[in-house]
C-alpha cells in the first residue's frame, strides 16, 4: 500500500495509531513537535490503576513503530487541500502528499497560575501535578528536595469545572491522578499527613473505586469535600490553605509543607491552529469538533481528516489507546472506499 | 515568596488612569475618621502636583453603606449614583475619582450592571429625570483616589523629604498594606494589580522606600464589614476579625500599616485599643500599637507635611515612635492644638495600650 497518512502528534494516541496502521500495511508519517515521543505520558511516573511505569508503556509503543517515518522537533507549517487528499508541509522542509491526516495533538495542562488564589508561581511550596510527576521521575525539585515534608495537600479541579477559569468541563482523570499521587507521595513520606480537597470524586474507571478505598484504608489519605478559597504563605514558608469541609459544615484552615494543584486538561492551543488548516472547528467545550459525539467521534466534517485521543476531550490512557486503534481502522476503511 | 510571580500578575492588571482633569467625590465617613486625609489628597494633587481636581458641594452619599447593610434597594442606590454622574456631566468632566472604597465598588458594580442590563440603565435614567430633571453621561474613567496617588507615586517620591526608612539604620520600614474589600475583590480588573495581589498600595510602599510584608491573613477583611459593626450585637465578630489579622502579622514585626479604605484604618487603629483592653495584648514595640495610616497621610509624611496638619493626633495608636524612627520632626506641644491654635483637648490614656 502506498497511500500516505500523516499523523500529527507523537503522544500515545499518535503512536498507537501508527502502530495499528503499520499492522494494516501502511507506512504512516508521524510528526512530533518535541524531541521525544510519548507526549504527557512520557513525563508521567506511574499509571493507574496498576501503578505500572509510564516509561514502559511509551517504550513498548516506540518499539512497535520503528518502521514508521517519524519526524521529531517538527511541526506542520501548512496544509493545502487537493482533489483527493492534502499537501502537508512540515517545518523541516519535507513536503508530503497524503490521503488522510490524523490529528492526535493531545492536550495542554491548564495554567495553574491563572487561579491566582492558589499562589502557583507566587508561593514557594506550591506545585502542579505535572511538577510532582517530574519529581517522582527525577528526584529533582527544590520544593521537596532536602525538605522536611510532613503535611501535603492536593487541590482537585484546578481549572476544571470552573466557568470563571474558562473551562467548565470535568477533566475526568484528575480525581484518580490525585489519589494515585497521594498514595505515591505517601510511599516517599510515610509519616506525612496527606489531604485531598475535592468537590466531587468522579471515579468511574476500572478499579478506581478500589484505589480510592485503598488510599483511605491503607495510605491514610484524608479526603475533605470542599473548595479551597485561598492559599497564603506563613513566615516559615509553609502554605496555609483555607477551605471548607462541606460534610462537617465548617471552614478549615490547614498549614501544609507542600501543596499540589491538580491542573486540568484543556485543548492544545496548537491543535486548534493545525486543525484550522484543514477546516476542523472547535466544539463548544473548546476541544476539536467531531462529526458527531456519539457514533462518530473519530471523523470530522473535513474529508480525510480524523481525530484521536485527548484532542476531542479528556481521556484516560486506555481510552486514548482504544480510540487510536479505532482511528487507524477508520482511516483504513476510508482509504479503501477511495479506491 | 516568588516576587517575579507577583510582578507577572501585576502586569496582567494594568489599569488606565488619566493623569489629569478629575471630578473628585469625598467619602461620607472619612472626614470624621481621619479628617485631614481627603484634604491632603486635594493639597497633594492640586497644590503639589498641579492637577485639575474638581469638587462640588452638591455631592451626596452614594448610598453604599445602606446598600451593603441591606436597607435600601439597588434601584435607589443606582438613582443616587446617576445623580452623582449627572453632577460630573454638568461640570464638564468625564474622569470620576472617589475617595471611598465602598463607593468605588458601588460605582463599578452599577456600571457593570448597566453594561449587562441596559434596560435597567434606561429605567434609572427615567427615574433620575422624574425625580430631579437631570441627565448624565457615564464616566469614561472610574478611579479610586488611591489609584491616582499610585499613578503619581514616583512624582511624589521625587519630591520626598522623608522615606519609609529607619533613619538610624538605613533599613526599609516593614509595612503592611491593607486593601479595602470593595476595591478589587468584586471586579479584579478594576483595581491596580487585581484582587489577589493588588499593588496599588505596595507600589507606593516600594516607591517611597519601604518593604512590603506579605502575611497569611493579608487578604482578610479588616473586621468592619458593615453588618459586623453596624449591628451592635455583631461587634464581637468585627473585633475577632481584626484580632485574626494582627495575630497573623505579629511575627513579621511591622512598623506600620497603610490602607486605602475609609473603614479599615479606623478599625485597625481603634480595635487595637479594644484588643489591648480585652486581652491585655499590644502588637507594636514596647507596649505601643502598630500605627495605621491612610495613603494620603503617608504621602503627606513623605512630602514633609507637619504630622499634626495630617491629623495624626487623632489616631488611637501613637504615631510618635514611628515619626522618630523615620526622622520626621514634630512638636509635642502643638499636638492637640487646632488649626486656629485653640486646645482641642487631650484624650484619656488607655490602661494597656501605650500612648504619647
Amino acid at each position: 500500500m502506498k497511500d500516505n497518512i500523516v499523523i500529527v502528534g507523537g503522544g500515545i494516541a499518535g503512536m498507537e495509531a501508527a502502530h495499528q496502521l503499520l499492522l494494516l500495511g501502511y507506512k504512516p508519517i508521524l510528526v512530533e513537535k518535541s524531541d521525544h515521543l510519548g507526549g504527557h505520558v512520557a513525563d508521567w511516573h506511574k499509571l493507574f490503576p496498576d501503578m505500572s511505569p509510564a516509561k514502559d508503556a511509551v517504550k513498548d509503543l516506540a518499539e512497535k513503530i520503528k518502521e514508521a517515518n517519524i519526524f521529531l522537533d517538527t511541526e506542520v507549517s501548512f496544509i493545502n487541500r487537493l482533489k483527493n487528499g492534502y499537501n502537508v508541509m512540515f517545518s523541516n522542509g519535507v513536503n508530503v502528499i497524503c490521503k488522510a491526516i490524523l490529528l492526535a495533538t493531545g492536550f495542554d495542562l491548564f495554567e495553574a497560575s491563572k487561579k491566582e488564589e492558589y499562589g502557583y508561581g507566587i508561593y514557594d511550596q506550591v506545585m502542579t501535578n505535572s511538577d510532582l510527576e517530574h519529581w517522582f521521575n527525577t528526584g529533582e525539585d527544590k520544593r521537596i528536595k532536602g525538605k522536611d515534608i510532613k503535611k501535603i495537600g492536593f487541590v482537585h479541579c484546578v481549572g476544571s469545572r470552573d466557568i470563571k477559569a474558562g473551562n467548565p468541563q470535568c477533566s475526568k482523570v484528575c480525581c484518580i491522578t490525585a489519589i494515585k499521587q497521594a498514595m505515591e507521595v505517601k510511599e516517599f513520606f510515610p509519616d506525612a499527613e496527606v489531604y485531598c480537597f475535592y468537590m466531587d470524586l468522579r471515579l468511574f474507571g476500572k478499579k478506581y473505586e478500589d484505589f480510592y478505598i485503598k488510599a483511605q484504608m491503607e495510605s491514610g489519605v484524608h479526603f475533605i469535600r470542599g473548595r479551597v478559597s485561598e492559599v497564603s504563605e506563613n513566615i516559615n514558608g509553609q502554605v496555609i490553605v483555607k477551605t471548607e469541609d462541606t460534610l462537617s459544615g465548617k471552614p478549615a484552615k490547614i498549614t501544609l509543607d507542600l501543596l499540589v494543584l491538580m491542573s486540568g486538561i484543556v485543548c492544545n492551543k496548537q491543535a486548534v491552529d493545525t486543525a484550522s488548516l484543514v477546516q476542523v472547528k472547535t466544539d463548544s467545550d473548546g476541544f476539536l469538533k467531531s462529526k458527531d459525539n456519539i457514533l462518530n467521534i473519530i471523523e470530522t466534517d473535513s474529508k480525510g481528516v480524523f481525530l484521536a485521543g485527548t484532542v476531542t476531550g479528556p481521556k484516560t490512557v486506555p481510552e486514548t489507546v482504544a480510540e487510536a486503534r479505532a482511528a487507524a481502522l477508520a482511516i483504513h476503511n476510508y482509504l479503501v472506499t477511495l479506491k | 515568596m516568588i516576587y517575579q510571580g507577583k510582578q507577572k500578575i501585576w502586569s496582567d492588571y494594568q489599569k488606565e488612569i488619566p493623569d489629569d482633569h478629575w471630578y473628585f467625590v469625598r467619602s461620607c465617613i472619612r472626614q470624621n475618621f481621619f479628617p485631614a486625609s481627603e484634604k491632603m489628597f486635594s493639597v497633594i494633587t492640586k497644590d503639589v502636583l498641579g492637577k485639575d481636581i474638581y469638587e462640588t458641594p452638591y455631592h451626596t452619599t452614594c448610598g453604599g453603606i445602606a446598600y451593603h447593610s441591606d436597607t435600601i434597594p439597588q434601584e435607589t442606590v443606582m438613582t443616587i449614583v446617576a445623580r452623582q454622574f449627572a453632577l460630573m456631566t454638568e461640570a464638564g468632566y468625564e474622569n470620576y475619582a472617589c475617595s471611598c472604597i465602598t463607593s468605588f465598588g458601588n460605582y463599578a458594580e452599577i456600571l457593570e450592571t448597566w453594561h449587562e442590563f441596559p434596560e435597567l440603565e434606561a429605567k434609572i435614567r427615567e427615574m433620575l429625570w422624574k425625580s430631579c430633571r437631570r441627565e448624565f453621561k457615564k464616566p469614561k474613567y472610574l478611579a479610586h483616589t488611591s489609584d491616582l496617588i499610585y499613578k503619581f507615586r514616583h512624582e511624589i517620591a521625587s519630591k520626598a523629604k522623608f522615606h519609609l526608612v529607619d533613619h538610624a539604620t538605613g533599613e526599609p520600614l516593614r509595612v503592611v498594606e491593607h486593601i479595602g474589600c470593595h476595591y478589587a475583590k468584586m471586579f479584579p480588573h478594576k483595581g491596580v494589580g487585581g484582587a489577589e495581589y493588588p499593588c496599588v498600595l505596595s507600589g507606593m510602599i516600594d516607591s517611597w522606600g519601604g518593604q512590603v510584608i506579605d502575611y497569611p491573613e493579608r487578604r482578610h477583611c479588616c473586621g468592619y464589614g458593615f453588618r459586623q459593626y453596624h449591628v451592635k450585637a455583631n461587634r464581637g465578630y468585627s473585633v475577632s476579625n481584626t484580632h485574626k489579622k494582627f495575630e497573623s502579622m505579629e511575627p513579621y514585626h511591622p512598623d506600620m500599616i497603610i490602607t486605602n479604605c475609609p473603614g479599615c484604618p479606623y478599625f485597625l487603629d481603634r480595635w487595637q485599643y479594644v484588643i489591648s483592653e480585652m486581652e491585655g495584648k499590644t502588637y507594636g514595640q514596647n507596649g505601643y500599637g502598630i500605627p495605621v495610616f491612610t495613603y494620603e497621610e503617608v504621602a503627606g509624611m513623605v512630602l514633609g507635611f507637619d504630622p499634626w496638619d495630617l491629623g495624626l493626633q487623632l489616631h488611637q495608636v501613637a504615631v510618635e515612635p514611628l515619626l522618630e524612627k523615620i526622622g520626621i520632626p514634630y512638636n509635642p506641644k502643638t499636638k492637640y492644638l487646632g488649626l486656629d491654635g485653640k486646645d482641642i483637648m487631650k484624650p484619656g490614656l488607655p490602661s494597656v495600650l501605650k500612648c504619647c
